[in-house]
This record gives structure tokens, sequence and C-alpha cells, in this order.
């Protein structure tokens, strides 16, 4: 099958190949071909290199503040929009937008709403009599206004699978709470949250692996600055690979940051199984 | 009679209280939809700003962007769209994304078509696991040793290493819908097309393939709009002649950090087929971003 020919040459040759030059040291030269240096770029990395460390826990801070913000806007909006209402129709669309729209365009538009100077929310600060922020340009701002972009772009995700999820719900226990006497609030704790839970463990995982590996949003709005307040390990990577072209380093590097996707994703599964859900 | 009265009056403020109680009730009810109206329309409000935002900016010239005062007033101007066209050769960069989003989908189709329903039906599991895995791994390892491949067969920068490359997120993404699709198909009707003396090839074409086209339709229109928003693979692939719209509104931003309105004009010029896509076949893209999560 053509399909197994382009599994090996494009996905299976080249994860080899990055494990093949993690062990080396290369710049891509033709003329010096790679050199064999065993575990020492792992060791290096792993030892060393502050810069990695730095990157992996800004990729956790963006990764865990993001999703932690989305489940819960996403279900509050999975909610407002569960069940008929005027206008279901175009409200349905309309939150696709944001997923659907090319990142680096969304970039655009947010970093124009975050300049300093022409931006929208420094106008809406001014008028309010309130002090300009730098934003973007700010080591402090900086990642928890990306965190805001990469809400806003994927909340609705979160809504939507959420809200496939309530419809799906049973009907009986509703109808015998309400015997019972529950309240909304009552019946929202009990019922509708446990219920949901298998769906928030599947729409977490789908959208922390996404998150661990941003990279448009970010490269396009500040490429990892200022200084490297907003590096991600993602970025990083790319910087080492594709600006100094240590390819040794750079692959090592990529090893390793695959080890932490697959271990998260191990770890959603292994909780998915506790719950019993297949 | 006194007590018929008094019962009389009883009744009466019973009624009295429970149409009060009803009509409590019903404002009650009105002013909870009023809410929830609300809520829904700052929710929708605050998802499609950016958007407007963008819009309302590919209009405005650099003076009107820069001094920031009014929000809606303003001279509307289509230079910046004259500029992006003319002076950016977006033309070529417009075609350069459809080519590679076309092409791209249409051959993670016929590559991934067959191999979903062969993972499907004859449990190769381990292409499936593969393909699966590929959606994992960042894709950002696959892009050094690419680049030294293409680089390597004198393909750097052609339309190629982007077809290729983009095939990575439209072929497993194909397979992840359609694996299942074939799954839930009834074997019988296979079986008996073989019984009738139809080859596997035959019954594949003849009876699983129209069966599936709700869930090829769906994964079509995902490939091409992962193509059309691909950033990372066009940044490091693309050459000079066959830079996509993305890389191109990036370089845009590195040149001329200050052409707001040019900026906005390009990013309204790439938003707009997906957005546009988007209200048209809002059903299939639901089913496709969320495929997978609800099967759970």
């Amino acid at each position: 099958m053509p399909a197994v020919i382009f599994v090996l040459l494009m996905i299976i040759f080249p994860v080899a190949y990055t494990l093949y030059l993690s062990l080396h040291e290369w710049s891509g030269s033709a003329i010096r071909p790679p050199q064999w240096v065993g575990l020492d770029n792992y060791v290096e990395l792993l030892t060393r290199d502050q810069r990695f460390w730095d990157s992996v826990v800004r990729t956790f801070q963006f990764t865990i503040a993001a999703v932690a913000i989305e489940l819960v806007l996403g279900l509050g909006v999975a909610l407002l929009i569960n069940g008929r209402f005027l206008g279901q129709g175009i409200v349905r669309t309309l939150i696709l937008l944001p997923m659907v729209a090319t990142p680096v365009a969304i970039a655009m538009a947010w970093l124009l709403m975050f300049e300093p100077t022409v931006g929208l929310f420094n106008g809406i600060l001014r008028s309010l009599n309130l002090p300009p922020q730098l934003w973007l340009g700010s080591k402090d701002q900086a990642l928890p206004s990306l965190i805001l972009v990469d809400v806003w772009q994927w909340m609705p995700m979160m809504a939507l699978i959420l809200l496939a999820g309530l419809s799906t719900l049973p009907e009986e226990p509703y109808e015998a709470a309400r015997v019972d006497g529950a309240n909304g609030w009552q019946r929202f704790i009990y019922l509708t949250l446990p219920l949901l839970v298998p769906t928030m463990v599947t729409a977490v995982l789908l959208r922390s692996i996404d998150a661990l590996k941003t990279f448009d949003i970010i490269y396009t709005m500040t490429r990892g600055g200022p200084g490297f307040a907003t590096e991600t390990i993602n970025i990083y990577a790319y910087v080492e690979s594709f600006e100094y072209f240590r390819l040794g380093s750079a692959s090592s590097l990529l090893v390793v940051f695959f080890a932490i996707v697959l271990g998260i994703s191990l770890i959603f599964v292994q909780i998915r199984r506790r719950w019993g859900i297949h | 009679m006194a007590e018929i009265i008094e019962n009389d009056q009883l009744s009466r403020a019973q009624a009295a209280r429970q149409t009060e109680t009803a009509s409590q009730l019903r404002t009650r009810r009105t002013v909870l939809a009023a809410l929830r109206y609300l809520a829904i329309l700052i929710v929708v409000f605050i998802l499609v700003f950016p958007f407007a935002w963008m819009l309302l900016s590919s209009f405005k010239n650099q003076i009107d962007i820069t001094t920031n005062r009014n929000l809606l007033q303003f001279t509307p101007t289509l230079q910046n769209y004259h500029n992006v066209f003319q002076q950016q050769n977006y033309l070529q960069y417009l075609f350069n994304s459809f080519l590679v989003a076309l092409a791209s989908t249409v051959l993670s189709l016929v590559l991934g078509l067959p191999a979903a329903y062969g993972i499907a039906r004859f449990h190769a599991n381990w292409l499936g696991v593969v393909l699966l895995t590929a959606r994992i791994i960042p894709g950002i390892t696959f892009l050094v040793p690419w680049y030294i491949i293409f680089g390597r067969l004198g393909l750097l920068g052609s339309y190629w290493a982007l077809i290729l490359s983009h095939m990575l997120v439209g072929l497993p993404f194909i397979a992840w819908v359609m694996i299942p699709f074939f799954e839930s198909l009834p074997h019988e009707l296979e079986e008996s097309a073989r019984i009738d003396g139809a080859t596997h090839f035959g019954a594949f074409f003849r009876i699983a393939l129209p069966l599936a086209v709700p869930g090829i339709i769906t994964a079509s229109i995902m490939a091409f709009i992962f193509s059309w928003n691909n950033f990372m693979f066009s940044l490091v692939l693309a050459g000079d002649d066959t830079r996509t719209l993305p890389i191109a509104i990036f370089n845009f931003l590195s040149y001329s950090s200050v052409d707001w309105g040019g900026l906005m004009a390009a990013a309204v010029v790439i938003t707009l087929p997906v957005l546009v896509m988007t209200l048209f076949v809002q059903r299939y893209i639901v089913a496709g971003l969320t495929a997978g999560a609800t099967k759970g």
C-alpha cells in the first residue's frame, strides 16, 4: 500500500533519524559529517541547560493555565448554549470561528490589539484613566497575554466537546432528582458534573496535547521574547534547529519533548482507564 | 353562612397567592431567559470581536489606525488591499496556498482512505498506531530530518516538500476520522458483495466508500483547513516562489511592522476563505473538530 511507503518515509524514518542525530553533533554541514558523541547531548541538556528547564516550566505554565481556564469557561459556555434557543444555529457557527481561522492571521489581529501605543487594550485603559501596559513587550505580561489568546482561540473547542457530552447524558437521573426536589444547582453539582467527568478528561487530554505543542501564535507574536520570557520547549527546539543549526542537541531536545508529550498522554489514558472509560 | 363566606374568602386569597407565585415564576423565567441571552451575546461578541477588529482596521489608513481615537468613524479605504495584491504579490501566495492545500488533501485521501479501510477491516493495527502517534508527536520533530532529506533531494522550497509535509497532518487526521467510520459499517454488505464475486478493491470502492461519504467530507474539509492554516512546516520548507499565505503574512510583519492596515488586509485575505467555508459546512466542521473526543 502506498500509505505504508508514506508512513515509512515521512514518519518512521524521520523519527529514527532524529534519534540517530540526537547521539551526534552536527551543524548540517555537508563537508563535516555528524560526529558521534553518545549521550552527551542528553547529559548537557538535562544537567546543564538552564534555558531548556526554563522553557519546560514555561510550557507547563502555559498549558496548565490555558487548559484550566478553557475547561471552566468552556463548561460555562456549553451549559449556556445547551438546549434550544432562538438563533442557536448562528451562535453555534460563530463559536467555531476562532478554532478554524488561520492562527497567524489571528495572531496579527491580537498583535494590533495588544500594541502599546496604537492598540485597543491600552486605548481602553487610557479612557478609564488607568496606566497603559506593555502587554507582549513586558517579561511579566507576555506569557499571560499569550494564554489569553489561546483561551480565546480554544475555549470554544472545550465548549464544543462538552456540549456533545451534555447531549449524551441520560435523562432518568434528572427526573429522579426533580422528584426528590433537587434544585438546579444541586442537579449540576451531583449529576451533571460527575456524569461529565469522562468527557472532561478526554477534552482536557486533547487540549493539553495541543497546548503543549503551541507554536504558531507564540512564534508569530513574540518569537519567544522578550528575552526568553515566552520561550516554550517548541520555540526553543525551533530556534536550536533553524536559527543556530545545532542539529544534534536540537534532536535530543526533540526526543525529550516527545517523551514529555507521550508521558502526559499516557497519564491521561491511565486516568481514563481508572474511570472505566474506553 | 359565615363559614361559607370565610371559606370563599380563604380560597380566593389562596388563588390570589397562587396566581401571584405563578406570575412571579413567569417573571423569574423571563428574567433568567433574558440573562441567558445577554450572556450568550457577550460570549459571541468576545469571540467575534477580533475578526471585526481585523476587518475594520483593514479598511483604515495608517493615520486612522495610529490616532486610535474613533473605533468606527473613519473614511474607509481599499488602499491596503491594493497594496497587498499589487505590491506584495499576494495572488501568487493565494494560489500557492490553494494548490498545496488541495493537493495535500487529495493525496491524503488517496492514501488515507484505503489505509483506514485496511486498518478497520484487516486489523493492520501497527499502521493505525503509527498514524495515531503521528498526531501526538510534536510536528517539529519531523522538520529537521525533512529539511535534510528534502535538501539532499533538491526539493527544498518546492511544492512537493510543502504538499508532503502537510500530508503529515492530513493523512493521520483522515485515518483518525475514517477508521471508526469504516468499523461502524456492517460487515455483511461487503461480504455479500464478495460472494457476488467482487474483489476486496471492488467491495471497497463500490460498497464501503459510497457509504462513507459523510465521513469523507468531514475529513477532507478538516485536512484542507489544517493545510491552509499550517505555519510551521511551510516556514521551514517553503521557498520564495512557493510561499503560502501564513508565511507571506509573517514576513510582511518582519519587514514592515508599522503597516498595520496592510497587515490586517493580508490577515483578512487568508481568513476569509476559511470563515466562508465554515458558514456553509458548519455541521461537518463540528463533526471533524470533535472527532474522537465524543467516542471516548
